[in-house]
């Protein structure tokens, strides 16, 4: 039996199970896709909230500021990437400054540092020469970040692992029942016990919810379609650029990426379907709206679009507490935005409701250091010949684009909870994520994880699943 | 009178034919540029032919895959017994080129050479 | 540092004709970086004929094609390093490669010839919603996986873009034992060969929808369907015209693009109709030295015209070497493309330096049928080409003679337009 089984190695997951691992404890991470970072987490605006957006006094209010004071640190802790490029609320008429400064209220209220009401039109100017003409004022928040959210994913993941958490893939919980001592798991790869069960199941969270309990739950996924624009677009706008919120939620953003790219989006379409994560017609012509607020959007740099959902409970808080009625069950849910921001303060108050339920001791060999795969662009060219010479693969490039090498894929593949599917060596290493999108490294990205993980090459696949890109070999029909 | 129109595919020019057929005799062609555009305008009608180009399996060369052609045209109802043929085939590297893989392919009289070195 | 005269970028068709023109006309000092595990470029997996026609009278497939060019650098003794990806070029002409077995390393060139190629418009690009799945691909990768590693990307195809690659793949792939079902254009004219259309459609019954394109993408791991529609004018979808297939792959041929990040990022200016390098007559692009010709200037339809292209580039770089940049008094002639005609490759002519016969190539942006090719020297009409059919797919060229432009010192603009009569 094991002491916590965690549904779900999104972020809030994977952070639950790093800040868990600070304790001597038996869990296991159960995620039903074949990687980490699978759900919401990987679609997502990659943003780090400042905090003046979430409801006074609410638990959304109180992690976003907690997460997003813990983010400098935990960057470097666990070697990812992250700029605090700061965020501009823009206003476009007079009639809504009472709205701006309402943010502005509640941010300080939330406890959210140096945050400023910009009037200055020149002033506004300099600091965003691509801001709409009309701007009237603007809510500057220098606290916001950018973070590359699968990076953030997987080094909490990773990190866990290696610090004795158990992780199993395609393993989806069909049921939980109570049993003695804990709870009784029924998934797609058998039988698991255990004494606390948290919920991390992004939108999902619901279903196992009310399972349990008798208090029921709604999650709504609400579906955000996004443009990513080419490298050269990611000079745009130096920070994130929110429009005014409405009940719907932040509007359209746009904003540069921690790797060099510009993202417009997302759209808020609530659907039925917890897989729907196609984009529409109808929410890509939506993204248009995002000219409100800057100008000369080069749209023509638009190298692909995504949708992610976010699990949006009726309530619109997060819902993070042991059940009352279903002991031993730690729901983890509702986590839309601030979901990615207050994943780290999430992962600390599960962790202290589990300690101290289960009166953990410490584990003294946590390591909460986690060094990250070697990005070449941060290498001077000594630095790059040496690590060349010692090993080669650094010298062969696989990705053109992004001019990934094949020394960082094998790391990518060989490391705890490595790659093995195409995404996922995109994901952790953006091999196939740059202006081509995987047209000319798919090939090759084939042909070392078949030779690295003895893959087929026509089992291997985009995304696991049934995702495989090959079919068969020539004139086998014939 | 039959008047049958097509695009020659000799060059890629692709002027545009007309062959005038009384029954099976052709009677007249215009429309080419050049003579291979006439030669292709009676064949086309009479008995049309293709080159088919295609990959066969390598054993122990730095690429996994030879290409492949018909060293001529062959007929053009030949094309899938020609491919079917090709079905299964493995050489042995090295390869060169005009190297035959496959001698009288379908019956046509015509082999399938290598056109690249392996 | 090493040290070359000439520094070739990419050992394709414009690379290996640039490199033995270059030693034809006396330079010793050369050296091919490519890429690939082999010389040949993209005509490695173009196993299909057609090529060399204009060059060696004689139909040729790519890789045929690409060994006359290989076998005369193997016989010149140019030198030539293989796996190698150039990381930058400054501008002073230091390139900076990246292999295995050498690392990074620097090479100091006195000239430089870009021949990167280009590379293929991705779904992202077209923005189709739908699901992410596996199974569309850009019909230059399917051709790659198809005719070098001898796997099958599919067995029911819808290809979206008639231009060559997508018509050639789509008999390829109905060779190889896939049902390819439709090959839908969003324009109302094909931008391939006519001969392809012939030999790789007709002859195959596989449909060709004009005015068409795809709509959006079903399947959320693997492709399941697509849905088509015709499109106005101004390429919308019109609605109530939308058509669904059924397909586990869709092969996308919708449009090359110049690599040229290397040369934007050292400071070589773009031509935005091509985005390739704006270029003068000898194809040398604003930074002195540095030259261009092959795909990478502007996308190319016949490889002929390619290896004629890179042969002038590969001998003006030559020329520079021997005797500088050549600044002679004189005019740079504006050329420019005008109703109808997108664009010329060179942008200017400076008539002390061009050859005693310049190559002008253009493209025209729609079919134009019994129209001319007006040539104007300022206002004057020089030529007046009739011209039965014209097309975007199809690259055309006119010639002009550095007598003539000698002669009038006053031509400063040369326009080419198209014109009903």
């Amino acid at each position: 039996m094991y002491d916590v089984i965690i549904i779900g190695a999104g972020v809030s997951g994977s952070a639950v199970a790093r800040e868990l691992s600070r304790y001597k404890v038996n869990a296991c991470v159960l995620e039903k896709e074949e990687d980490v970072c699978c759900g919401t987490s990987k679609a997502n605006s990659a943003i780090i909230h400042a905090g003046y957006d979430a409801a006074e006094g609410s638990l959304m209010a109180k992690l976003n500021v907690e997460g997003n004071q813990i983010m400098p640190e935990l960057s470097k802790e666990l070697d990812i990437p992250f700029e605090q490029c700061g965020s501009l609320v823009v206003c476009l008429d007079e009639a809504s400054l009472p709205n701006l400064q309402a943010l502005y209220d509640r941010g300080v209220k939330n406890g959210v540092e140096d945050l400023e009401i910009i009037t200055d039109k020149a002033r506004i100017r300099e600091m965003e020469p691509n801001l709409t003409d009309e701007v009237v004022a603007v809510l500057s928040a220098p606290t916001a970040g950018i973070v590359c959210p699968f990076h953030l994913n997987i080094a909490l993941a990773e990190n866990a692992y290696t610090n004795g958490i158990d992780f199993k893939f395609d393993t989806e919980v069909e049921s939980i029942e109570p049993i003695e001592g804990g709870w009784k798991l029924e998934t797609s790869q058998g039988v698991y016990e255990t004494r606390y069960v948290v919920n991390a199941a992004g939108v999902y969270a619901d279903r196992f919810h009310n399972m349990v309990s008798e208090s029921k739950i709604h999650i709504t996924p609400r579906r955000g379609d996004y443009f990513l624009l080419d490298k050269n677009a990611g000079k745009h706008v130096n920070r994130t650029i929110f429009a005014l919120p409405s009940k719907y939620g932040k509007g359209v953003l746009v904003t540069p990426t921690v790797h060099g790219n510009l993202i417009i989006g997302p759209t808020a379409v609530d659907i039925e379907d917890k897989e729907g994560t196609a984009t529409t017609r109808e929410g890509l012509d939506e993204l248009s709206k995002a000219s409100l607020n800057v100008k000369n959007l080069p749209m023509r740099q638009v190298i692909t679009s995504f949708a992610g959902l976010r699990a949006h409970e009726d309530h619109h808080e997060f819902i993070i507490r042991e059940l009352e009625d279903a002991p031993g069950f730690v729901d983890c849910a509702g986590i839309e935005s601030p979901g990615l921001t207050s994943s780290p303060a999430i992962g600390k108050m599960v962790a202290e409701i589990l300690r101290e339920k289960l009166d953990l001791d410490v584990n003294p060999d946590f390591n909460g250091t986690r060094k990250g795969n070697i990005d070449l662009d941060t290498l001077s060219k000594e630095e790059k010949a040496a690590l060349i010479e010692k090993e080669p693969a650094y010298g062969n490039i696989i990705c053109r684009c992004e001019m990934v090498t094949e020394g960082e894929l094998l790391d990518a593949i060989h490391r705890p909870l490595g790659a093995r599917t195409l995404d996922g060596i995109k994901r952790r290493t953006r091999a196939g994520a740059g202006r081509c999108q995987a047209g000319f490294c798919t090939p090759k990205t084939m042909e070392i994880l078949h030779r690295e993980l003895g893959i087929p090459m026509t089992e291997i696949t985009k995304s696991g699943g049934d995702s495989q890109l090959l079919v068969g070999y020539n004139k086998d029909r014939i | 009178m039959e008047k049958r129109e097509l695009i020659c595919i000799s060059c890629p020019m692709g002027c545009p034919l007309t062959v005038e057929l009384e029954g099976q005799e052709i009677v007249n062609i215009t429309g080419y540029t050049c003579k291979r555009g006439e030669v292709y305008g009676r064949k086309e009608v009479t008995n049309p032919t293709r080159i088919v180009t295609s990959t066969v399996k390598v054993e122990g060369g730095k690429s996994d895959m030879v290409s492949v052609k018909t060293r001529e045209d062959i007929p053009k109802d030949k094309i899938s017994e020609c491919v079917k043929a090709l079905k299964g085939i493995t050489v042995k590297a090295p390869v060169r080129i005009g190297d035959v893989i496959l001698s009288n392919v379908a019956g046509t009289g015509v082999d399938i050479v290598a056109t690249k070195e392996v | 540092m090493k040290e070359y005269d000439i520094v070739i970028i990419g050992g394709g068709p414009a690379g290996l004709a640039a490199a033995i023109a270059a030693r034809d006309n006396g330079s010793e000092s050369i050296l091919i970086l490519e890429r690939d595990k082999e010389l040949g470029g993209i005509l490695n997996q173009c196993i299909h004929n057609g090529f060399g026609l204009h060059t060696f009278k004689e139909e040729l497939t790519g890789p045929e094609y690409a060994a006359r060019f290989t076998e005369q650098v193997e016989k010149y003794k140019i030198e030539y390093v293989l796996n190698t990806m150039v990381i930058e070029i400054s501008p002073e002409k230091v390139v900076t490669a990246m292999n295995r077995e050498e690392g990074l390393f620097d090479i100091q060139a006195k000239a430089i010839i870009l021949a990167m190629g280009c590379r293929e418009r991705s779904r992202g690009a077209l923005n189709i919603p739908g699901y992410r799945p596996a199974g569309i691909f850009s019909a230059g990768t399917a051709q790659r996986l198809v005719n070098m590693e001898g796997f099958m990307p599919g067995r029911e195809v819808v290809i979206l873009g008639s231009g060559d690659i997508g018509l050639i793949m789509a008999r390829r792939l109905t060779l190889e034992g896939a049902k390819v079902k439709v090959v839908a254009e969003i324009m109302p004219y094909s931008g391939g060969l006519k001969r392809n259309i012939v030999q790789c459609l007709d002859d195959y019954g596989i449909p060709l929808k004009l005015s068409h394109t795809v709509i959006e993408i079903r399947g959320k791991e693997r492709l399941e369907g697509i849905t088509l529609a015709a499109v106005d004018d101004r390429g919308k979808p019109i609605a109530g015209t939308e058509e669904e297939y059924s397909c586990d792959t869709l092969l996308l041929s919708v449009g090359l693009i110049p690599e040229n990040e290397l040369s934007g990022a050292m400071g070589v200016v773009m031509n935005p109709v091509t985005s390739g390098p704006i270029v003068n007559e000898s194809l040398e692009t604003n930074v002195e030295g540095v030259f261009a010709c092959g795909n990478v200037l502007h996308v190319h339809d016949l490889v002929d015209f390619v290896s004629e292209e890179a042969a002038a580039a590969g001998k003006n770089a030559s020329n520079y070497v021997k005797n500088g940049e050549q600044k002679p008094n004189g005019r740079e002639i504006i050329l420019e493309g005008t109703d109808g005609v997108r664009y010329t490759v060179p942008s200017t002519i400076n008539p002390e330096r061009m050859e005693a016969t310049q190559i002008v190539r253009f493209r025209v942006g729609n079919v134009y049928k019994n129209c001319y090719i007006g040539v104007y020297f300022n206002d004057e009409r020089v030529l007046h080409r009739k011209r039965m059919v014209m097309a975007p797919g199809e690259m055309e060229e006119i010639k002009l003679e550095k007598e003539k432009l000698l002669l009038h010192p006053d031509i400063d603009r040369i326009t080419i337009r198209v014109e009903e009569a």
